[in-house]
């Protein structure tokens, strides 16, 4: 709370960010809904933030590039929720759903189990069986900052072999570069450049991301593109 | 394709077969009314003009296809409706769902795909066809001695 009051402070008033439950008269009626949702679950949690709505220039990007087309299958590892799934649905694509951060806490006790290759294959095995070159989008969220040097390259690994060449996958990933504990976020997609966002708590960061190692991480995807928001958080769309 | 929101209602047990929570099946079962599964199962489960639900003991690894099909409890497996899949908040699903309207409540884990199938519109009643308008009868054409009053010799 105190930390929402000091950055309403220093907003500028074309700030696009908006603060429940002070939303703009234009939101759309998904985007209410997906605030009531996340807000009705930040209730029950002690000591959760209020969502947080605003605009996306990643989830924009994601969602450009794939405009016109209907059919697609896309992964979104946000776990199931009903925004996500409505939203995808009504533009005529197959959704396959998982909550790739409670699929981590699942599978290994804590980082260091993280460098087990044998759980690191029994994980990909679990969260990413899918046939090459399947999955025509891939919204991975803020999930791939949990993992360990070793998952996290064979995760980027296997994503490049289930993607369809020039499809795009979309991975948040904190800027700020000496925190070795990170917030997780919930994320609901409100529309096509709106998404809603919940913190659920803090979780260790899996190393330290910079633009260089970010790029390094994705070197045999064509393209990695960077969009730094207000949070201190780095949208990257990454392009198979 | 609808994406508004619903909630099912329940299959109420007194009106629906039902497997208590102390059955386990592992078969192929048919329903021909609601079912209400609260036990184990395994293998299939086939409703095609009705509604089966998983109770909260429900414990399914078995595909369904029903015309709803309401998760309160776990299922492992695929589900196909002609209608909705409706999933509780404290129900699991791992399988892949094909469903016209699919509704998911928050605490609900799903692990899977979903494939919007929209339903085949009904065959309506060929119209029927305009009966042409009859044509009058001729009037008889009359003899012509008879119409001029002619009388016969000279």
């Amino acid at each position: 709370m105190l930390t929402d009051r000091l950055r309403s402070m220093f907003r500028k008033e074309s700030d696009p960010v908006s603060y429940h439950p002070q939303l703009a008269a234009d939101q759309s009626t998904a985007a209410m809904r997906a605030v009531a949702a996340a807000s009705a679950r930040g209730k029950t949690q002690r000591g959760a933030s209020p969502p947080i709505t605003r605009q996306s220039r990643g989830i924009e990007q994601f969602f450009f590039n794939i405009r016109d087309v209907v059919g697609l299958s896309v992964l979104d590892c946000a776990g199931a929720n009903q925004d996500n799934i409505d939203f995808l649905i009504n533009l005529g694509h197959k959704v396959y759903s998982q909550d790739l951060v409670r699929n981590l806490d699942d599978c290994f006790q804590d980082l260091t189990e993280q460098t087990n290759p044998s759980r690191i294959e029994y994980f990909l095995k679990q969260n990413f069986d899918y046939p090459a070159e399947s999955l025509d989008g891939v919204l991975l969220w803020d999930s791939l900052q949990f993992m360990s040097p070793p998952l996290l390259n064979a995760t980027v690994e296997r994503l490049y072999e289930v993607m369809t060449p020039k499809s795009y996958l979309l991975a948040f990933f904190t800027a700020t570069e000496k925190m070795t504990e990170v917030p997780a976020h919930s994320f609901r997609i409100a529309d096509a450049k709106t998404i809603v966002i919940t913190e659920r708590g803090v979780r260790p960061a899996g190393q330290i991301f910079n633009n260089r190692s970010l790029e390094k991480l994705f070197t045999r995807f064509e393209s990695v593109k960077f969009f730094l928001t207000r949070e201190s958080l780095r949208e990257v769309i990454v392009r198979r | 394709m609808s994406s508004t929101p619903f909630r099912t209602p329940d299959a109420d047990p007194r009106n629906a077969a039902t497997i208590g929570k102390s059955v386990k099946i592992v078969g192929q079962i048919y329903a021909k009314e609601d079912l209400y599964v609260d036990g184990d199962v395994e293998g299939t489960i086939e409703s095609h003009e009705n509604k089966v639900t998983v109770g909260p003991n429900g414990r399914v690894q078995a595909s369904i296809r029903a015309r709803d099909v309401i998760i309160l409890g776990q299922v492992q497996g695929n589900v196909e409706t002609s209608d909705k899949v409706d999933i509780r908040k404290d129900a699991k699903l791992v399988g892949d769902i094909t469903t016209s309207r699919i509704s998911i409540e928050d605490g609900a884990l799903f692990k899977g795909s979903i494939d919007i199938k929209k339903p085949e519109p009904k065959s309506a009643p060929a119209p029927a066809m305009p009966v042409a308008a009859a044509a009058p009868a001729p009037r008889p054409v009359e003899p012509a001695h008879a119409a001029s009053g002619a009388t016969g010799g000279r």
